[in-house]
């Protein structure tokens, strides 16, 4: 069970992998996600689905090496087992006819916003995406996500490719000329929250996907709960994409701080070899 | 014979308890279970086992200790109850086989809880002769593997069905493992029962979702009937100001980062837990209970804030006093009406001081707000316990499963029926949280319906 069958570099500390899990290829949806434990004393920790191959059994994940967990992840190579694989989770992005769609992505936010990009494109929307990174090593998918868009933008902080700037230079100049139907942003919370607040301003609909703490990401714990329109929910039965101009990022982003003197320590253990 | 009191059963003190998760309670010793059994009446007519809800002929397997048999006391017991180590424990028995005894009626009642986890205990090494009946054709899908359901595939399994059991979790045991601390039940007297299970051949199936990974819908076609069992797991919060602020957790996240993820291992396990050094549990269940006894473990100077006063407390007595030896502070008449904090922190508590007036549906006096009576509290962790709903996952992706105002799914209670054909359902997804035994007695009534249901054909 739950065994890798491919794993590829994207960049420095992205990596894709192929998992067997025949069950959850056979009922994904794109938005949704999954839970992974990498071995048994391991964290539960919610990771996004690139690609399902449904009659060969396989999904595809793509996750950023950034605490102990991905760390771990990172170091399993083909032929070797995850301890636990469950999913799918949360709701479906309904992917019906928007019309004219900007989808906005970044860090491995680029990954999630595949499969979400791909339902679009099939239900006839005329898709324009934007991708974000800091410099141009960083950036992968960028001819997937070249392939299903209209228009593709680049931006790098440094500006090494595309656009310098962030997401939201050529966000706004797109609002400013072109008619927008939808907004959706996948990646970093801070990144999202910008997003939220150019669109804002210019009234249109806007969804982010939500990636809060969880444990057990089926509406137990309550962890993952964020404010929505003045409502608590949880992202993993009610998400994980919210109205954007409804959401509390603030609170979401103080929330995902919680334990980050925990994740130093344990990153820290490991990289001392006592992990 | 009756003139002697029941024999008590060794404690770990709670001044050695407060710095460990081992069991509290250490089980009487084969001297102590004679002794006590020697007390039992063996009545002509039992009482004791029509409080029951999994009907254990008490009188007998109590008869077999007092014969030394104890192999065959247990399985004795097992003809009734899979899970005996469980329930000899977490069963509030007071309220149920002890409350019957005729013997409370003069004195203290037989201590059946104990005697049962003397006997689970005494075998636990050995391998008990498991007498199934030949195998059928039929299958059963059950969902979820807290106690209705291993109930449920144990009676079904010994019936000679095939039973694929399907948990959400990478554990079994449901409430049990994720609910339940170490030092009421530990973890592997769990596991010693479950294997107990998987012995009888159910299949067992971690990380399903049912109503995601696979719909409720699509397993009915693979299966001939179906029980869920997928428990009260949805956390009811307080909806009051501050409740999202950082380290307030819902009792469910708390307990399970400790039970399931063993979070008081960290950094050994990857699961991390933060308490401060005053934590407040709020409620007045057995789940506040574990909530705040766990907190002392770590450390913690603990208070539980509830808003009726001891004698109204839902939890058991016993865990109560507990709690009480183990030096947790209670507040009664108090309730939360916000939150402070400090840097995204919460800090204190403002409360409200509360009186009881005239009794409420629930038959409790009801507790009303002192007017202009508040005051504030210190608090660094804050636990909210004050109760679970049913899941909602199953009873949102499927359709024509009838459920009631808190998402309960609605059965007929004689046969464990819900509106749906082949589907039955039992334990905390109807009831919301009650206890252990409850759910196994209606796993033990579904299990009968289903076996009457797969051998008549008629719904």
């Amino acid at each position: 069970m739950y065994r890798i069958v491919e794993k590829k570099r994207l960049s420095a500390n992205v990596v894709q992998m192929v998992l067997e899990a025949p069950l959850i290829a056979r009922s994904i949806k794109p938005g949704q996600f999954i839970i992974i434990m990498v071995y048994e004393r391991g964290e539960r920790i919610p990771l996004t689905v690139v690609e399902s191959l449904p009659q060969a059994g396989l999904i595809t994940i793509v996750f950023q090496e950034v605490g102990k967990t991905t760390r771990l992840l990172g170091k399993k190579e083909v032929g070797e087992e995850l301890f636990a694989i469950m999913g799918p989770n949360g709701n479906p992005f309904p992917a019906k006819l928007y019309g004219d769609v900007v989808l906005v992505a970044g860090g491995v936010g680029v990954a999630e916003v595949v499969p979400i990009a791909r339902a679009l494109k099939d239900t006839g929307n005329n898709i324009t995406t934007i991708v974000g990174a800091r410099t141009k090593d960083l950036l992968f998918f960028t001819d997937v996500l070249g392939s299903i868009s209209n228009n593709l933008y680049i931006t790098t902080d440094d500006g090494s490719s595309g656009i310098k700037g962030l997401v939201t230079l050529p966000l706004k100049e797109l609002l400013d000329t072109v008619h927008i139907d939808m907004v959706l942003a996948v990646g970093p919370t801070i990144m999202m929250r910008s997003v939220a607040n150019v669109t804002k301003s210019y009234g249109v609909k806007t969804y982010v996907s939500l990636n809060p703490i969880m444990v057990d990401g089926t509406g137990m714990c309550g962890g993952c709960r964020v404010t929505v329109g003045g409502e608590t929910k949880f992202v993993c039965v009610d998400g994980p994409e919210f109205d954007a101009h409804q959401v509390d990022f603030d609170e979401l982003m103080q929330r995902q701080k919680t334990y980050i003197e925990e994740e130093k320590l344990a990153l820290k253990l490991l990289e001392e070899g006592n992990g | 014979m009756a003139k002697t009191s029941r024999v008590p059963m060794r404690e770990q003190e709670p001044e050695e308890r407060i710095y460990n998760f081992n069991e509290v309670a250490l089980g009487y010793n084969e001297e102590e279970a004679l002794l006590e059994a020697r007390r039992c009446l063996q009545c002509t007519k039992p009482t004791c086992v029509e409080g029951c809800p999994v009907g254990i002929d008490i009188p007998a397997f109590i008869a077999l200790i007092k014969e030394k048999r104890y192999r065959d006391a247990y399985t004795k017991i097992k003809e009734k109850c899979s899970i005996p180590a469980i329930t000899g424990r977490v069963c509030p028995q007071e309220n149920q086989c002890e409350r019957s005894c005729v013997l409370s009626k003069v004195r203290e009642p037989i201590a059946i809880g104990r005697l049962e986890r003397f006997v689970a205990d005494y075998s636990a090494e050995e391998a008990i002769d498991i007498e199934t009946e030949s195998s059928r054709d039929k299958r059963v899908a059950v969902i979820g593997s807290g106690p209705a359901s291993l109930t449920v595939s144990s009676d079904l399994a010994k019936t000679g069905y095939h039973v694929a059991l399907f948990e959400a979790l990478h554990l079994p045991g449901g409430v049990l493992t994720y609910g339940i601390p170490d030092f009421r039940l530990p973890k592997d007297i769990i596991k010693r029962e479950f294997e107990y299970v998987l012995q009888l051949g159910v299949e067992f199936i971690p990380n399903v979702v049912i109503g995601k990974t696979i719909l409720l819908d699509e397993l009915l076609k693979d299966y001939d009937a179906i029980f869920i069992g997928s428990g009260a797991g949805a956390p009811v919060f307080l909806n009051i100001p501050g409740e999202n602020l950082l380290g307030v957790y819902s009792a469910n996240e708390f307990l399970s980062r400790i039970n399931l993820m063993r979070a008081h291992h960290f950094p050994e396990y990857d699961t991390p837990i933060k308490i401060g050094k005053k934590v407040i549990v709020i409620g007045g269940g057995n789940v506040a209970m574990d909530a705040a006894r766990v907190s002392k473990r770590l450390g913690a100077d603990v208070s539980i804030l509830y808003r009726r006063t001891r004698e109204e407390l839902p939890a058991r007595l016993e865990e109560v006093i507990r709690a009480e030896e183990e030096g947790i502070n209670f507040m009664f008449l108090s309730a939360p009406l916000v939150f402070s904090s400090n840097n995204g922190w919460v800090n204190g508590i403002e409360c409200q001081e509360m009186e009881l007036g005239e009794p409420d549906a629930s038959g409790r006096r009801a507790p009303i707000p002192k007017k202009g009576a508040t005051f504030s509290l210190k608090a660094d962790t804050v636990i909210i316990a004050i109760g679970n709903r049913p899941n909602p996952i199953i009873s949102r992706s499927t359709d024509g499963l009838k459920t009631g105002r808190n998402g309960e799914i609605i059965i007929d209670p004689a046969t464990g029926k819900t509106s749906k054909v082949g589907v039955f359902a039992g334990g905390d997804i109807v009831s919301g949280s009650a206890t252990v035994i409850e759910a196994m007695g209606a796993g033990r009534i579904a299990a009968m319906s289903i076996h009457r249901y797969l051998t008549t054909g008629v719904w």
